[in-house]
């Protein structure tokens, strides 16, 4: 297996994903912190060394327009935006994943404005957990590289047809420099299956030309509704077992549905997604040095969510905490809930702790993980009804 | 005589007097089978688009509101990216006024100054028909509206409509046109023209509605020849910037246009003759600007 080993912006990493799976449209909008993945993309496009057409539009309400048009006609399609931009493109969305169409984008984390900021955290991303789309999270620049590419597999499997989003925190990963390993275009774009094979397309040719959006009504609105839920079933299958394809082929694997990190014995367990597991990790492996029994539960693919997988995982542990970086502003922490929803009819189910934590960017680095694993640790069945949150680090001084 | 099959096939479920379905199959019966098609939403999509009897014999998408021009810009660059587009497939997006003027103005504009690929056709009744006759800015000086109305304080609509012919030209795209549903033959041939073009085109073609103008359903056609004969809606064409044709009219003063539709009929009292005068003067602006 051809590879090289370069250190280099996380953009640039999943630019070049992108490239090698000869994606066939990328539609493109700036916003920050996703440009640079655009940016590296143009210059791609600017060389010659894109296979397909790279169409900077005019808003990213166009550019998800753009690639649902594209994809609807049989191309490998791609966009990528970041929090106001996610927003804007909200509605289109809904009718990509509604259409069944399997284009793949990244959701570069970052927060919602106001106070306009752009730091991460994941309220962009959560507030489309119910658009439809596979929603996958990643610890590392490696790992956003390596699920770009098998994005494309997992959404275009004929049992799944479900548009895919790559989730990655902006800044941390996608401006972070590090060394990654890139594998050769041939054998990427035969591992995303060569051309897409589109389930079905507008074609004029066809005898029975394709139409997508019609109007439906009760006896059967529903019953589309119920067909995405089972593609999202089908999914789960498949996204693990592209994952380990993906480890038998290039020999990294990051987790299927979850990654648990020494978990089994595990007293504390933290949940989390996204960049911050990578740092939970190390401070898990400090405090194990130190006698602690503490374990990390990554959740890889937030939609489908992997409710049995995680109530499988902290079946041991007394206590498990959730690092939450959005808000249902008016219930609190989502993560957190849905956690809470897949462990509640489990026997001897642990109690779950949220904790508020990233939220615009607020540190969260290896000392703030023990302060949470410290604090987590003195949770029992019995407080946990009056200390079921915790805004970690909230500045008193400002709000009080 | 074989009997020729429309590609927006009959079983539809348009009102009686409907002028969408006529513009649509002229349009379709220029381009041919090798067409993709994608519409706003709105009236078109409602009635021709029913779940196991959809009238489309053609590749159709329906995406949202506002964003028609986009994605028919996404198709052409998936037929371009796939093979070069090798079978010459056309794309035609239709978008209602609403679409056009209003909520999808950005998207179009985008796909207009990019050059796209993509035939944008406007159908114009002149008010959001498909929710209940509420006013546009495609919708003309003071005419009723549901929510536009004539009332103690107001004469209907305060706003002259909006030019989206001279507003698409100003991209600099290569063909410009207006057509009306009365002259169905000068509309294909407009088509026929867009088709030519290598890159954007943009036809704004008039569909009076009966329900929404306040007409008998069979005057449909009449009122479309009504209106451009006041000088109301100018027949015109741009190549490469310039005007190349213009229709000439058989003058007629705006009234015998205006106090045949409920949505003007106001303006026959007297107390509006100051609003009837504007209506006169919006006309005899378009006859002195194109030539009409």
């Amino acid at each position: 297996m051809g590879k090289t080993v370069k250190v280099m912006e996380g953009s640039m990493a999943v630019a070049n994903a992108i490239r090698s799976c000869k994606t066939d449209v990328i539609a493109a909008y700036p916003i920050s912190p996703q440009t640079h993945i655009v940016e590296y993309l143009s210059d791609f496009a600017a060389n010659g060394e894109l296979n397909g057409k790279y169409i900077n539009v005019d808003s990213e309400f166009s550019a998800s327009s753009f690639v649902y048009g594209a994809s609807a006609t049989g191309a490998r399609s791609y966009t990528a935006s970041s929090s106001q931009g996610l927003l804007l493109m909200t509605e289109v969305l809904y009718n990509i994943a509604g259409s069944r169409l399997p284009l793949v984008m990244t959701g570069v984390n970052r927060t919602v404005s106001p106070p306009i900021s752009i730091q991460p955290d994941h309220q962009d991303t959560m507030t489309l957990r119910d658009v439809g789309f596979i929603q996958l999270h990643v610890e590392s620049i490696q790992e956003a590289y390596d699920t770009h590419i098998q994005a494309f597999r997992i959404a275009e499997d004929h049992n799944v047809l479900l548009p895919v989003m790559v989730c990655m925190d902006g800044w941390i990963l996608t401006h972070a420099y590090e060394p990654v390993t890139i594998f050769d275009d041939a054998d990427v774009y035969k591992f995303v299956g060569g051309p897409i094979k589109p389930y079905q397309k507008m074609d004029p040719f066809d005898e029975k030309p394709v139409n997508y959006g019609c109007y439906a009504d009760e006896d059967k609105l529903m019953e589309f509704k119920y067909l995405i839920m089972e593609a999202h079933k089908n999914a789960e299958k498949v996204i693990e077992d592209v994952a380990l394809e993906y480890k038998e082929t290039f020999g990294h694997f990051a987790g299927g549905l979850i990654d648990a990190y020494r978990t089994e014995d595990a007293d504390v367990i933290l949940v989390g997604m996204g960049s911050v597991t990578g740092t939970i990790r190390c401070a898990v492996d400090e405090l194990r040095a130190e006698g602690k029994k503490v374990g990390l539960l990554k959740i890889r693919s937030f939609r489908p969510f992997p409710g049995r997988q995680i109530a499988a995982a902290c079946a041991g542990a007394r206590v498990v905490g959730v690092i939450d970086k959005a808000l249902s502003l008016g219930y609190g922490g989502v993560l957190g809930a849905e956690v809470k929803e897949a462990l509640c009819n489990q026997k001897n189910a642990p109690a779950v702790k949220d904790y508020i934590a990233g939220i615009g960017g607020k540190e969260v680095n290896r000392a703030v993980i023990k302060d949470i694993f410290a604090d987590a640790e003195k949770v029992t069945k019995e407080n946990i009804l009056d200390q079921e949150v915790m805004y970690v680090n909230l500045n008193r001084q400002f709000v009080e | 005589m074989t009997e020729k099959k429309n590609l927006l096939a009959s079983g539809h479920k348009a009102c009686p007097g409907c002028t969408v379905p006529i513009a649509v199959n002229k349009v379709l019966e220029a381009t041919g089978k090798n067409v993709i098609v994608v519409t706003a939403t709105g009236c078109l999509e409602t009635f021709t688009s029913l779940i196991d009897f959809s009238s489309w014999e053609v590749p159709w998408i329906t995406p949202l509101f506002e964003n028609a021009a986009a994605v028919g810009a996404g198709v052409a660059a998936a037929l371009e990216a796939k093979d070069g587009n090798e079978r010459d497939t056309k794309v035609v997006a239709f978008g209602g006024d609403g679409s056009t003027y209003d909520i999808g103005f950005g998207a179009l504009s985008g796909m207009l100054e990019r050059n796209d690929n993509v035939i944008y056709v406007c159908y114009d009744n002149e008010a959001y028909m498909n929710t209940g006759v509420q006013r546009s800015s495609g919708t003309p000086f003071a005419a009723t509206t549901t929510t536009s109305p004539c009332g103690e304080a107001s004469f209907g609509n305060i706003k002259y409509k909006k030019n989206m012919p001279e507003i698409a030209r100003a991209h600099g795209i290569h063909y410009v046109a207006t057509a009306a549903i009365s002259d169905l033959k000068d509309l294909k041939k407009k088509v026929e023209k867009a088709m030519a073009v290598k890159g954007a085109s943009y036809l704004h073609i008039l569909t009076p509605c009966n329900v929404g103008w306040g007409f008998p359903s069979e005057k449909s056609v009449e009122m479309a020849r009504l209106t451009v004969n006041a000088g109301l809606f100018p027949i015109i064409e741009y190549t490469d910037g310039e005007l190349t044709a213009v229709k000439k009219i058989k003058k007629i003063p705006v009234e015998d246009a205006l106090f045949v539709q409920k949505r003007f009929k106001h303006l026959k009292k007297d107390e509006y003759a100051q609003q009837l005068k504007q209506v006169q003067a919006i006309a005899d602006a378009n006859i002195a600007r194109y030539g009409l």
